[in-house]
């Protein structure tokens, strides 16, 4: 039924059971009833009266009787139900309905409640009107009854919060209002509505806890005395029983101890949360109860017999535990492990204290007083319950069997550990499995059994490493060494000690007491003589940087390394090590070419020293070794607008970051190191390593040429071996072997020829010692000179280019050889010397081709064709070597620059002709130029060489010129060809004495034809009847042209043609101005015939015009050999296509000179041109040698007055 | 009144202890483990709470366990960085509220400690304006 409740408290479905006795007026209750249930609510009454006179004979004053003992009781809860039977009425028809004894009733009794009477007819009829008065009357009962019960609950309600208000009085007693408020809980529970039972029972629950913390505080009611008496039983939570009668009536006679209370206020509240479904909760608020169950004692001062507590919580863990199990099925239970787990490890925990205290855990067992303990502590139990009597497994049978003997308590221990650990494990708190671990592990330890043991510390271990937690590590270890030691694991255990002796965590003395294991162990004598112990070195010691001497790391073959390491050991005390060794692994390299000296250095970075990462330190972050964020910005702009639309960061190596992290396992895993053997050790022995830094040298000798990598490092102490298995960067040293060597090389940029030079030899002995009498020997060369001097001397260095020693030089030169004597010098030794070479100017018209090439200038052609270049000519001298290493010789090239350049021209005046040689200094250094000479070769007597220029010496300066002039003079005419050869002496400028005598530079060049043949002169005269020439008048240009000379040798060629009288040639003359100040009119060339004898003169007339005034150069007249196209052609010409095609070849070759110079490759290709002109031939120009025109008018200006109609002045400033 | 023992440290997401501080120091090595196995809940929680939590940003994780002697806290940030408080059990004085505030300082200086450029996140926590914060605060708990 429906059960409205007031305090707008909802309305809820309750079942209200419902007793019915006959009424007494003791059952009654009395003023100040604290009961709630144990009396009458509703009281009825029934009768079945229907006669009227009946009715108020006995029925009235029964009912009216009835009706004051109700209201003396101040009850007000009463219903009247009468009968009505059919037969009976049958008989009183003619009775009004109005004066029926229901209304009698009704009128009498219920003045203002006519509900409070029921009709009820035909009971025991099965009739529709039966059912219908018979629903009627239930249903008012039932809201009867439920009203009289809110009316009762009310009151009590209110009468109990009356009496919580008056707690702080002297004399409440907490456990009077337990019982009212617990009566509350009762009348809900039985209504079904556990949550409010249980909210009673929460309510005394936090009013007690409120009372013990306030105790604690000082604020002490006096009732909680009485909770504070000694703790004498401890026999767990009973959870079985739905009400724990026993303790509630302790509770009720206000004996209850503080567990009492707590016990059955527990067990109450486990019940009606079991009502509600919600075992979990028990769960947790029996962790939560035992433990402040455990502080309230504490809190309250209660004594408590030691272990008494460990007693009660085990078994209440337990009790709670098959509570749970008992109403729940598996699966539930495995889901909800998370849940009982705390309950289990609890447990656990306290039955291990338990075995602690009563010495059950000791190898020996327990001792007389443990055992007095364990009795006292069974005592407290009391006897078992009758309830779990039955059960084998009971919470009180488990712990009586645990306590009673060694293995029973292992068991148990065992039992309930791993049921944790697997508890733990399956809902993944891997932690706090480890740590139950631990725990367990300590236990074998106790049990001598240290192998079980060490499974558990290397979990735990592991764990608590892979997330660096220093303390709980070292301490772990510590356990861990412990056990290893037990298990007789030498290696492990050395290798766990040594890591404890580094443990910064640990105290001196126990670190050191850890060192000096692992050296007690080092220096016992072992059994088996070749048996290591290999560990890890990282935590001995850590190898910090290493050095190489040389520092190139670069060392010939016998030749002496040092490798200097930096270790910090870490142990706390000075460790005497026997050896100390580095394990090298031998290459060799192929490739021969990179094992000299120069290109491993070149290739290797200096200084020699090369740093090692610390390794993860003691307490290793293993974050640390992650890659720092590489981010980058991003930007994202829509193709079309260039917009931006999106931007960002982007983590570049998100790989490396979001990689799964290894589970830890590498930094325990070191384990398995291997020694390597090789052949090839670094070794030290008898080294103290104290702690902290220390530096071992290690020396080798290289023998073997390649490459040696270092790859581990070895300590070892007797049989033990500290092994850092890889050395990380790798590190390697080179030891090369090299071939004797002759370098010869010039100490300046380039050698000059003529001056003496200096030059390095550098000897590389590699791996040839050089003795005393090696020497080298170089085959002379004429043109070059090596200069000894008696001061030479040799300087060896060693080959980290050290100067070793210094030693005279002997040179010995003979007609073919110079010999150098070397100085004795070790393998792989440089020695370095330098000898001064002179490279002899050609000597004339001698030697081979090789020795004269560049030394002398080439033969000029006369016709100066060198192309004007400003390098100077070099020559290039093989020298062959014998060496004394080798029987085959080095032949070594040296290049000498000339300093000159040389160049000569001829000059002419009238018929007088002059040479003029140029030279020109092309290098860095000064000379002095002396003795100057010009000789004319062969046959040359007829002619005379006059010098005009000073005989003084001269001064070149770097990059000038100094020139010198001969006039030539003949006897004999023509003169013939000038084979000229120029000599001069030089020196340089800066050196005032030179030890040997330098050649002097020669230069030989020919002159031809230089006799002049003709002479042009070239007159301008103004116009007839003006004075003087004006711009834009026609002038007269007169050219004379006059041979000098009859017929001459020269004059032999393709254009001479012969007549009667006389030789005539044609010369063709060209009238050109090239600065634009005359205008040519008319014809500006011609071919003129020329008689071909002295004084034969041909004079041309020209129109010029001025175009500007002032004085003016007169223009070029040139004259050219005018050569018939082919003279075995000529024949077949006729005259007029002749000269048809002369104008037109002429013009154009006019036009074309201006731009050329090259007239006889013009002709050529005129005449590959004009082949196409029906084959005909085109005649060739060919100038006149330049000593054979002389052009008398060159230089001579002629005035030119502006004219006076110009209105414009012109004035041009050049 | 019995002495609170507020053991107090910070630990990273990877679960290694940034910054640990107790006091008494003697029984360190206990909170130590205390601490450590305490991460299972922490884990347990935030795993629980999923992506509602982020949402709400409640970072407080509440009573982690109480165990007979202490009771422990725990509080995520929102970069999973888990501040962890042990207390002892005695010390009625701390509320949730107070816990809570704590919790709230620490995160407070922890962010001051990360806004610092020389601080290498991950690194152990030596910031000694972290560490006098955390002392006071352990001062004005006992």
């Amino acid at each position: 039924m429906e059960w409205r409740r007031s305090y707008g408290r909802a309305p809820k479905m309750i079942h209200l059971e419902s007793n019915f006795v006959q009424f007494k007026e003791e059952l009654l209750p009395k003023e100040g009833n604290k009961a709630l249930l144990t009396f009458p609510f509703l009281h009825i009454y029934w009768t079945e009266c229907c006669d009227t006179e009946v009715y108020k004979a006995t029925v009235k004053d029964d009912l009216t009787k009835w009706q004051n003992v109700l209201k003396s009781h101040s009850s007000v809860d009463w219903l009247i139900v009468v009968v009505e039977n059919d037969a009976k009425k049958k008989n009183k028809t003619n009775i009004l309905p109005r004066t029926s004894i229901v209304d009698k009733i009704r009128n009498d009794f219920c003045n203002k409640q006519s509900d409070r009477c029921v009709v009820l007819s035909d009971p025991l009829k099965d009739s529709s009107r039966t059912q219908e008065s018979w629903n009627a009357f239930l249903t008012k009962l039932r809201t009867l009854l439920l009203m009289s019960f809110t009316k009762n609950l009310g009151k009590f309600e209110d009468d109990m919060r009356t009496l919580r208000e008056k707690r702080t009085e002297p004399g409440w007693s907490f456990c009077e209002y337990f019982m009212v408020q617990e009566e509350l809980a009762f009348v809900f529970e039985m209504l079904q509505q556990f949550e409010d039972a249980l909210v009673q029972y929460d309510e005394l629950d936090a009013l007690f806890s409120q009372y013990v913390v306030n105790f604690g505080a000082g604020d002490g009611a006096n009732w909680l005395t009485f909770f504070c008496q000694p703790v004498k039983s401890w026999n767990g939570l009973i959870l079985r029983k739905p009400i724990d009668m026993e303790k509630r009536e302790l509770i009720q006679r206000q004996e209850a101890t503080l567990l009492d209370l707590r016990s059955y206020l527990f067990s109450r509240q486990c019940t009606l949360l079991l009502f509600l479904q919600r075992p979990w909760e028990v769960a947790q608020r029996a962790l939560e109860l035992l433990h402040s169950c455990v502080q309230e004692l504490e809190l309250l001062d209660v004594s408590v017999p030691p272990g008494a507590l460990d007693c009660w919580v085990f078994l209440s863990c337990l009790e709670v535990l098959q509570r749970i199990e008992g109403c729940c099925d598996r699966v539930q239970i495995d889901s909800n492990i998370a849940h009982t787990v705390g309950l289990w490890s609890y447990a656990t925990e306290k039955l291990k204290s338990l075995g602690y205290l009563c010495g059950l855990v000791s190898e020996k067992g327990p001792n007389s007083e443990d055992l007095n303990r364990t009795v006292d502590l069974l005592a407290g139990l009391g006897a078992e319950r009758p309830e779990t009597a039955n059960t084998a497994q009971s919470p009180y049978k488990k712990l009586k069997e645990a306590l009673s003997s060694v293995e029973a308590f292992e068991k148990h221990y065992l039992d309930l550990s791993h049921a944790t650990i697997e508890m733990y494990t399956s809902i993944g708190r891997i932690r706090s499995a480890k740590f139950v671990g631990k725990d367990l592990a300590e236990f074998y330890m106790r049990k001598k059994s240290p192998q079980k043991a060490e499974v558990y510390l290397q979990g735990a271990l592991k764990n608590y490493l892979a997330e660096g937690w220093a303390l709980p590590v070292t301490h772990t270890r510590k356990q861990l060494a412990e056990c290893q030691k037990r298990l007789g694991q030498i290696e492990n255990y050395l290798q766990t000690s040594s890591l404890l002796a580094s443990d910064c965590h640990l105290t001196e003395e126990e670190r050191e007491s850890f060192c000096r294991e692992i050296l007690s162990f080092a220096g016992r004598q072992t059994d088996s003589p070749g048996h290591k112990i290999v560990l890890p070195l990282h935590s001995f010691a850590h190898l910090r940087d290493l050095r190489f001497t040389p520092p190139n790391a670069v060392v010939h073959v016998g030749g002496v390394l040092s490798v200097e390491i930096t270790v910090c050991s870490q142990m706390p005390v000075p460790v005497q090590v026997e050896q100390i060794a580095i394990h090298v692994h031998f290459s060799i390299e192929k490739n021969n070419y990179r094992k000299t000296a120069e290109w491993l250095t070149k290739h290797r970075a200096a200084g020699g020293l090369v740093s090692f990462p610390t390794e993860a330190a003691p307490c290793p972050a293993p974050q640390s070794s992650l890659p720092a964020l590489e981010l980058c910005e991003m930007f994202e702009r829509s193709p079309s607008d260039n917009s931006l639309n999106t931007t960002g960061i982007i983590c570049k190596n998100v790989h490396m970051l979001l990689r799964r992290q290894e589970s830890g396992a590498a930094l325990e895993a070191s384990t398995g190191v291997a020694l390597e053997d090789g052949a090839h050790v670094l070794k030290c022995t008898s080294v103290t390593l104290e702690p902290g830094a220390n530096t071992i040298t290690f020396r080798t000798q290289a023998r073997e040429p390649g490459t040696y990598t270092l790859r581990q490092l070895c300590a070892s102490l007797g049989p033990v071996c500290f092994v850092l298995p890889h050395i990380h960067p790798p590190v390697q040293y080179d030891v090369y072997s090299q071939e004797p060597q002759l370098r010869v090389e010039p100490l300046a940029d380039s050698l000059l020829a003529g001056i003496p030079q200096k030059v390095k030899f550098t000897v590389t002995t590699g791996h040839y010692t050089v003795k005393n009498g090696d020497s080298l020997q170089l085959s002379n060369i004429e043109a070059m000179l090596i200069l000894c001097h008696a001061e030479n001397r040799a300087v060896i260095y060693s080959n980290t280019r050290e100067k070793a020693s210094d030693a005279a030089l002997r040179v010995q030169s003979s007609d073919k050889v110079t010999s150098i004597s070397l100085p004795a010098a070790p393998a792989y030794h440089m020695i370095e010397f330098e000898l001064e070479v002179l490279s002899l100017p050609s000597a004339p018209a001698a030697g081979g081709e090789s020795a004269v090439l560049g030394t002398t200038e080439p033969h000029w052609k006369h016709r100066d064709t060198q192309k004007a270049s400003h390098s100077m000519a070099t020559t290039d001298h093989r020298v062959s070597i014998d060496c004394p290493w080798s029987i085959y010789s080095t032949v070594i090239a040296l290049t000498f620059s000339m300093p000159f350049r040389t160049t000569h021209s001829l000059l002419s005046a009238g018929t007088r002709k002059y040479v003029q040689v140029c030279v020109q200094n092309l290098s860095e250094l000064d000379f002095h130029l002396s003795d100057s000479n010009l000789v004319a070769a062969g046959d040359s007597s007829d002619l005379r060489l006059v010098p005009l220029h000073t005989d003084s010496q001269q001064h070149v300066r770097s990059e000038q010129a100094a020139f010198f002039v001969w006039e030539l003079k003949w006897t004999r005419e023509p003169p013939p060809p000038l084979h000229g050869q120029f000599s001069v002496g030089f020196s340089p400028a800066s050196e005032q004495r030179l030890s040997v005598s330098l050649k002097p530079y020669t230069y030989e060049f020919q002159v031809d034809n230089f006799f002049t043949l003709y002479s042009v002169t070239a007159e301008i005269s103004p116009p007839p009847g003006a004075e003087l020439c004006k711009t834009g008048a026609l002038c007269s240009l007169e050219v004379t042209i006059t041979r000098l000379a009859d017929l001459l040798e020269v004059d032999k060629d393709e254009a001479l043609t012969e007549s009667a009288e006389y030789f005539s040639t044609k010369l063709m003359y060209e009238v050109v101005d090239n600065s634009s100040n005359w205008a040519v009119c008319g014809k500006s060339s011609g071919v003129v015939s020329m008689p071909v004898c002295a004084r034969a003169t041909h004079r041309v007339h020209m129109e010029v015009m001025p175009l500007f005034a002032g004085y003016l150069p007169l223009p070029d007249v040139r004259l050219f050999k005018y050569l018939p196209h082919h003279s075995a052609h000529s024949s077949q010409l006729d005259a007029d296509s002749w000269i048809e095609n002369d104008g037109l070849s002429v013009d154009k070759h006019v036009d074309e000179q201006l731009d050329s110079s090259s007239i006889r490759s013009r002709g050529s290709g005129h005449s590959a041109a004009s082949s196409e002109h029906k084959g005909l031939p085109m005649p060739r120009l060919q100038a006149l040698p330049p000593g054979q025109v002389f052009n008398c008018s060159a230089g001579t200006q002629v005035l030119v007055v502006p004219s006076k109609d110009d209105h414009v002045l012109e004035v041009s400033v050049t | 009144m019995a002495v609170p023992l507020p053991g107090d440290k910070t630990v990273v997401a990877q679960n290694y202890p940034l910054y640990i501080r107790s006091v008494p120091t003697e029984s360190e090595l206990k909170f130590h483990y205390m601490v450590h196995t305490s991460l299972d809940v922490v884990d347990e929680k935030i795993s629980a709470m999923g992506k509602a939590l982020v949402d709400q940003r409640e970072l407080y994780l509440g009573l982690l366990y109480p165990t007979e002697d202490y009771k422990v806290y725990g509080y995520v940030t929102n970069s999973k960085v888990k501040f962890v408080m042990v207390v002892d059990s005695s010390n009625t004085a701390l509320r949730d509220n107070e816990i809570r505030s704590m919790f709230r300082k620490l995160h407070n200086s922890y962010t001051d400690v990360m806004c610092n450029p020389f601080y290498n996140p991950g690194d152990r926590i030596q910031s000694r304006a972290f560490d006098s914060m955390v002392t006071s605060m352990m001062v004005q708990v006992c």
